[in-house]
């Protein structure tokens, strides 16, 4: 039994990269999303969407990155279009984050029907776990690129929010949509760009689902990690190498449940997979309580104002 | 900093209509090089307009713009920051969650791609040595006081190198002791022929003490301008109000018992961010007094008056009303009548869209004889005792019907005293009534609260006009940090002293 026990916390491992990769992607994007200054809540739309392309372009074309990054142009467009709808007057970004949510994810269900039987290829993965002869631990270790790129995202992403121009302009126009005007910093276009590069990274993240884990094109295949990239950018306090950690942890919670079931242990099983919900609505209660602010939250964001 | 004067700035002929209402008419200015000019004005003479049409905020309708007598065309505030017009605005423009070196380099024109922070950082310290005031640019926006905050954006002005700096009321969040110290800063480099400085204020006070020379606007139009030294104080009020009218001692009748009716003990509030906002304070108002609490703004003064106002719970701490523990319930409220005018009553205590007479009944709405039994309102009595109270408090424009937003914030502030005052009210928490009126409406809305007071109401003025809680109050306490560290009679009341208190630096 000594051993299943270091095989529940090698599975809880490689399952928190494995299940926590496209988390990653996906509150990458909402990071950026809301660091200038806005919410999107229709990732979850565009994660279906990036799913969908990706499943779709790599059983086309034969190449599943080539997949990966049509799914990325996919999110662009639809973040690009919440923004610019976002972008007029007296139009609530929560509101039209619902609209997006269910528009793609409808646009994803009504064109990805052709997809749902047929095989694309896989992304491959990299061994890591070669030198070792403990199967489980080969399995934890055999990590996909996407993962390896999401950590170089991250890291990028707080380097360019601090160090380059374009950065501090995002993080300005997320702070005081006044004072960037003040500067003649064009808000809607800052915002159009950091919406449409946050949907990139989400419609990646979607593509992560179709074709590497869980491996298929169906439309139960989001599980509302689109929704829940809002609590954890909230976690993460906004902060790109932050968001990694959480995604990790939110893997890790929802690989809890068939962990414990690959020892034996099936008691409470669906209480398990019900982790990373319970965690997110904790979240949600313990950091929106109506007698504090945010700490760390760009002030333009609809919720903290 | 060059060696060359700063340039000559005229303004010809301006006109500037917003529909039917002429903002600005045919207005003439100048403004010398190296000078400290100050434009003053009431309330709605159109400084701001005046301003915002020389830095390319607004586009006039007429007129033109000269520098160094030669016509030039300002379409937006970038145009300004070009030619070296630089305006520091009465909103700070500063980021609250970056540090100053963060906001100094983020107004910068052009930015290098990637950012260098220590190359900037030491462009920036050199920057520093040589000016007047020191801040630290490590320091977040959002840990410095208001005076800091506004030496940060004056500096900021001057690192993008604008010669004429135009300041926008910008002692209106300081201490007298912080202004004059801005101030004084500004007319030095004034004197050096470094700057040419003009500012927005409506305070004879800073224009007598700094000015060289002032322009007095008033409706829109140009009444007169000249040298201070050529000028009195009340030539200058006058030229500002029209006619000769000052601010009229109010009547005051003091009674000769003193009842307690609004103890504070020990009072802890967090404030938004879940901070100790109010940290133990401890205030007795008797019937027939006026206390006023003095304090630069954000040191508590909100969060008390919204736990007063029942908009926000205490941590600890007892309210005592009369002697009996008070919780700010509807019920309550109005068997102790402690009523309240916090600020920007508009949104803190009216439905905007809802009409006057429904804003005036909010307090009664559902008693006779507005209301049978509690439930069915009766609109027609709700109008006739709008109307009586329109009439009484001199609403205009006198319909109840208009949607109370409709009202200009004057009449906003004359209809909530309306409601608070007509149920024959005790206690009286009043919060910045007078901020951005005009002169009528200030002394009416004053009247109404000294008025109050003589029918031997308790009353609460919290205000960051020191000068209207000079006028007003009976008491004057200071809050400082959460809490009230020093109390005077407002007789006696030394403004140094006062000063002292309001920034912690007492000795």
């Amino acid at each position: 039994m000594e051993v299943g026990w270091w095989g529940v916390l090698i599975a809880v491992l490689g399952g928190a990269i494995r299940i926590g990769t496209p988390f990653l992607f996906v509150s990458l994007g909402e990071c950026l999303t809301e660091k200038s200054g806005r919410i999107n809540l229709g990732l979850e739309g565009t994660l279906v969407m990036g799913a969908m392309t990706g499943y779709a372009i790599s059983l086309h074309s034969g190449s599943p990155w080539l997949g990966v990054l049509c799914a990325g142009l996919a999110g662009a467009v639809l973040g690009a279009l919440h923004s610019w709808l976002c972008s007029f007057q007296r139009v609530n970004d929560i509101a039209v984050g619902i609209a997006m949510m269910l528009f793609g994810t409808g646009l994803a269900f009504f064109l990805g029907k052709p997809y749902i039987q047929p095989s694309a290829p896989r992304l491959p993965s990299i061994d890591l776990g070669g030198w070792s002869n403990v199967p489980q631990l080969q399995a934890a270790l055999q990590i996909n690129g996407l993962f390896l790129i999401g950590i170089v995202v991250a890291i990028a992403l707080g380097w360019i929010l601090k160090n380059t121009s374009w950065g501090l302009k995002v993080r300005v126009v997320g702070e005081s949509a006044d004072a960037a005007r003040a500067l003649g910093l064009p808000v809607d276009r800052i915002r159009l760009l950091s919406t449409a590069q946050g949907g990139f990274l989400a419609g990646i993240g979607g593509s992560y689902l179709s074709l590497y884990y869980p491996f298929n094109w169906s439309e139960g295949l989001s599980s509302g990690q689109g929704l829940m990239a809002v609590a954890l950018v909230i976690f993460a306090r906004w902060q790109p190498l932050a968001c990694l950690w959480v995604s990790l942890l939110w893997g890790g919670a929802a690989a809890l449940g068939p962990a414990l079931q690959s020892v034996g242990i099936t008691y409470g099983y669906y209480i398990f997979n019900a982790i990373p919900y319970i965690m997110t609505l904790a979240v949600m209660i313990i950091t929106c309580s109506p007698r504090r602010n945010l700490l760390g939250a760009p002030h333009e964001l609809t919720v903290t104002r | 900093m060059t060696n060359t004067v700063p340039p000559d700035l005229e303004v010809l002929g301006m006109t500037k209509r917003f529909g039917p209402l002429v903002a600005l008419k045919d207005v003439n200015f100048r403004l010398r090089p190296g000078r400290f000019h100050a434009l003053l004005g009431e309330n709605g003479a159109g400084k701001s307009t005046l301003v915002k049409c020389i830095m390319g905020y607004y586009h006039p309708d007429e007129g033109k713009i000269l520098l160094d007598q030669q016509q030039v065309a300002i379409r937006s505030p970038r145009d300004a920051q070009v030619l070296g017009i630089g305006m520091v605005y009465q909103q700070f423009t500063l980021i609250p969650n970056m540090t100053v070196l963060e906001n100094l380099v983020i107004s910068k024109a052009k930015l290098s791609p990637i950012i260098n922070w220590r190359e900037e950082e030491n462009k920036l310290t050199q920057f520093m040595e040589k000016m007047p005031f020191k801040i630290s640019l490590a320091a977040r926006v959002s840990s410095l006081a208001a005076g800091e905050k506004q030496k940060v954006e004056i500096l900021k002005q001057l690192f993008l190198q604008n010669r004429i700096l135009i300041l926008d009321e910008p002692t209106s969040v300081l201490t007298p002791q912080e202004a004059d110290e801005v101030l004084g800063h500004l007319r030095a480099m004034t004197r050096a022929q470094q700057i040419s400085v003009l500012i927005i204020t409506h305070k004879l006070r800073e224009v007598v003490t700094f000015a060289d020379e002032v322009t007095v606007l008033r409706k829109g139009q140009f009444v007169g301008s000249g040298l201070v030294s050529d000028l009195t104080v009340s030539q200058m009020a006058e030229m500002m109000v029209g006619s000769e009218v000052t601010a009229r001692p109010k009547e005051r009748h003091t009674s000769s018992t003193k009842t307690p009716k609004l103890a504070i003990h020990d009072l802890r509030v967090h404030d938004d961010a879940g901070v100790e906002a109010v940290r133990g304070l401890q205030v007795t108002i008797h019937a027939g007094e006026i206390v006023g609490v003095a304090g630069v703004s954000g040191n508590g003064q909100r969060e008390l008056v919204e736990v007063l106002a029942g908009q926000r719970q205490a941590i600890a701490g007892t309210i005592l009303v009369r002697g009996m523990p008070f919780e700010p319930t509807r019920e309550q409220i109005v068997r102790h009548k402690i009523y309240c005018l916090p600020e920007e009553p508009l949104l803190n205590t009216c439905v905007g869209n809802m009409s006057l007479a429904e804003n005036l009944a909010f307090r009664n709405f559902d008693v006779e004889p507005h209301a049978v039994g509690g439930w069915l309102i009766k609109h027609h009595m709700i109008r006739r005792s709008a109307q009586s109270l329109i009439e009484q408090y001199n609403i205009k424009p006198p319909y109840p019907h208009l949607p109370i937003r409709s009202l200009s914030g004057g009449n906003v502030q004359r209809a909530v005293l309306a409601r608070e005052l007509s149920d024959g009210v005790e206690i009286l928490i009043v919060a910045n009534p007078c901020f951005g009126l005009d002169f009528l409406a200030t002394e009416d809305i004053r009247l109404q609260i000294v008025a109050a007071r003589n029918r031997g109401t308790a009353v609460l003025l919290v205000s960051e006009d020191l000068d209207e809680i000079l006028e007003l109050a009976d008491r004057t306490v200071v809050m400082f940090n959460g809490q009230l560290v020093y109390e005077t009679t407002s007789s006696g009341a030394d403004l140094a002293l006062i000063g002292r208190h309001m920034t912690g630096h007492a000795a």
